[in-house]
């Protein structure tokens, strides 16, 4: 028996989801009696790789051919259900991420292995297999039930804390039977997002909605967030706009982030955007509107103009440095 | 080449959501095309209509009972060609992407499957994936563009921390997310008088087991009442997030 973890890595790092991913499992495979198994696809130092064994990582199999290194589903679902079947696992983890949200799924179907998306926190019961989680985008809460042996979970990000456990991992450098030929998918271009906070990464987000009034008054909101540490954001006809990119774009059909601070400013709180930011920790709503929906999920409200407001908040946030 | 969307039947994103005896109540619910998978039957019918794209023909497909006609209906009303329902209760993703699968497997054509990369009802993100291993073709998801050449697709993908342009040969199923169409079409109304006679073919399905269950609906918890901060001392507000919420 074990559990088994897939860990992603960025320009040789793991990301901080991966430290995540594996505490979680770790937290799992306590409850069960069993072993925990890292795998990384990706070129990675030894040790970075053993960064795992701090948050519990019993072994790391490792593929670091680079013939390997795009993301191909089709191949990299083969390649993980193999490892699957040879580690008799009988729990597998995945970030609730793009390649989370990729895999999962396909791993299900290859493994004949019920899936919970997008879990908050660890399983209520084992035996039977019970996962409490949200449903109609955060309107409602359900327990659902895996019936099959084999189990798969996406977790989401900053739900999960980090536990060191600092385990003595063993390090498999893993080369697959199957031949990188098989891969359909061929990357062509890529534009990564240099020296900005991944928005689903981050623990806090300061978020903009049309009370910005203009695309010219995005200066506050990104200084303020530079000034935190923390990712921008938008609501839905601030992006269809065109005054921030679709990627900035938080509620049901945008991205769902749950940092431990979201600062919204000038956002009505539709309850469209709600589902996408209602499991953030704390909530700050800027809004002049105080019959704003808004206010009714916040835990902190200011009613007034956010492009007043922000200002003062910035000096604050200055002095507090200070 | 032909298009096929998958599309979901779900409660309006707008639904207040009410459960009895722990169950969804979907009595005064309206049931509209699932956000995801509108915008992918957008897409469908933007390249069906470009005279460079292979694109010929456009079908939705559906795993319903009766009640979800009208939805598709709608997506006949937006401008596809013709409509398949997959006479069953949809019970859980996997069921649901078998079923899918069974009807689509025996397609020999030139053709490319979309799905939306969720449901709003129960937040899956997994039918698409689960159609395509069930196909045993490849996927790409989050697909945020999809342009095609030949038997050839350009494709947008959005990776943790960046975008990434791919290349694939079809079949395949694209597993698209917000971005790939500007804004969901709305029925004119000449498609709403056409849509009446455009084919709705009823498929019977196999027999079929789910493997997870939804047990016990419940409501979020109530949060507790905002903390409103004068506006004339809107600095306070840091020192609260500080000492207080424990979030700075």
């Amino acid at each position: 028996m074990a559990v088994l973890v897939f860990t992603e890595s960025w320009d040789g790092k793991f990301k901080k989801s991966s430290f995540e991913l594996v505490s979680y499992a770790k937290a799992m495979a306590d409850s069960i009696g069993s072993k925990t198994i890292a795998i990384s696809i990706a070129s990675v130092s030894q040790d970075e790789l053993n960064k795992l064994g701090i948050y519990g990582a019993d072994k790391i199999i490792s593929l670091s051919d680079e013939a390997f290194k795009t993301l191909d589903n089709q191949v990299y679902t083969k390649l993980i259900a193999e490892l699957a079947d040879r580690e008799n696992a009988n729990i597998l983890v995945l970030a609730h991420n793009n390649t989370g949200k990729a895999l999962a799924p396909r791993l299900s179907v290859r493994l004949k292995a019920g899936l919970v998306s997008a879990a908050v926190e660890l399983p209520s019961s084992y035996d039977p297999f019970r996962v409490y989680k949200k449903v109609f985008s955060g309107k409602g809460f359900v327990h659902q039930v895996v019936k099959t042996q084999k189990k798969i979970l996406t977790l989401s990000s900053n739900s999960f804390e980090l536990i060191e456990s600092n385990t003595t991992p063993e390090i498999e450098e893993y080369s697959p039977e199957m031949s990188a030929v098989e891969i359909k998918t061929t990357v062509v271009d890529i534009q990564k997002q240099t020296g900005k906070l991944i928005l689903t990464d981050a623990d806090i987000v300061v978020s903009g909605g049309r009370g910005m009034k203009s695309p010219d008054n995005w200066g506050v909101i990104e200084e303020l967030a530079e000034l935190l540490g923390a990712a921008t954001a938008c609501s839905r006809p601030v992006s269809d706009e065109g005054w921030r990119p679709h990627s900035e774009h938080t509620g049901q059909t945008g991205k769902i982030i749950a940092p431990n601070l979201y600062i919204a400013a000038g956002i009505s709180g539709a309850i469209q955007h709600l589902a996408g930011v209602s499991s953030s920790k704390c909530i700050v709503a800027i809004n002049t509107d105080k019959d704003a929906p808004i206010f009714e999920d916040a835990d902190y409200g200011i009613i007034g103009d956010a492009a007043k407001v922000l200002p003062e908040l910035i000096n604050a946030v200055k002095e507090m440095k200070a | 080449m032909k298009i096929f969307v998958c599309l979901a039947n779900v409660p309006d994103t707008t639904t207040k959501i009410k459960f009895t005896d722990q169950k969804f109540d979907e009595t005064g619910v309206q049931w509209v095309i699932n956000p995801w998978d509108e915008l992918a039957l957008t897409r469908a019918m933007e390249l069906k209509e470009d005279t460079e794209s292979p694109v010929k023909e456009v079908t939705v497909v559906t795993v319903g009972t009766l009640g979800s006609e009208p939805t598709i209906r709608k997506a006949l009303a937006i401008g596809a060609d013709n409509a398949v329902r997959i006479d069953a209760e949809p019970e859980d993703s996997y069921s649901v992407a078998w079923l899918l699968s069974e009807y689509l497997k025996n397609y020999e054509g030139d053709h490319l499957v979309l799905t939306g990369i969720e449901s709003s009802d129960y937040n899956g993100f997994a039918v698409g994936g689960m159609l395509s291993e069930f196909l045993n073709v490849p996927s790409v998801s989050g697909v945020s563009a999809l342009d095609i050449e030949g038997d050839h697709a350009k494709v947008s993908r959005e990776i943790d921390g960046g975008l990434e342009q791919v290349v694939i040969k079809t079949p395949f199923v694209a597993i698209v997310q917000k971005g790939i169409a500007k804004e969901p079409r709305i029925p004119a109304m000449r498609g709403i008088m056409m849509a009446r006679k455009k084919p709705l073919e009823v498929v019977s399905p196999g027999s079929f087991d789910n493997i997870t269950e939804m047990l016990d609906f419940e409501l979020p918890k109530a949060k507790p009442q905002c903390k409103m901060i004068d506006p004339e001392n809107a600095k306070d507000l840091i020192g609260l997030l500080q000492n207080e919420a424990k979030v700075l």
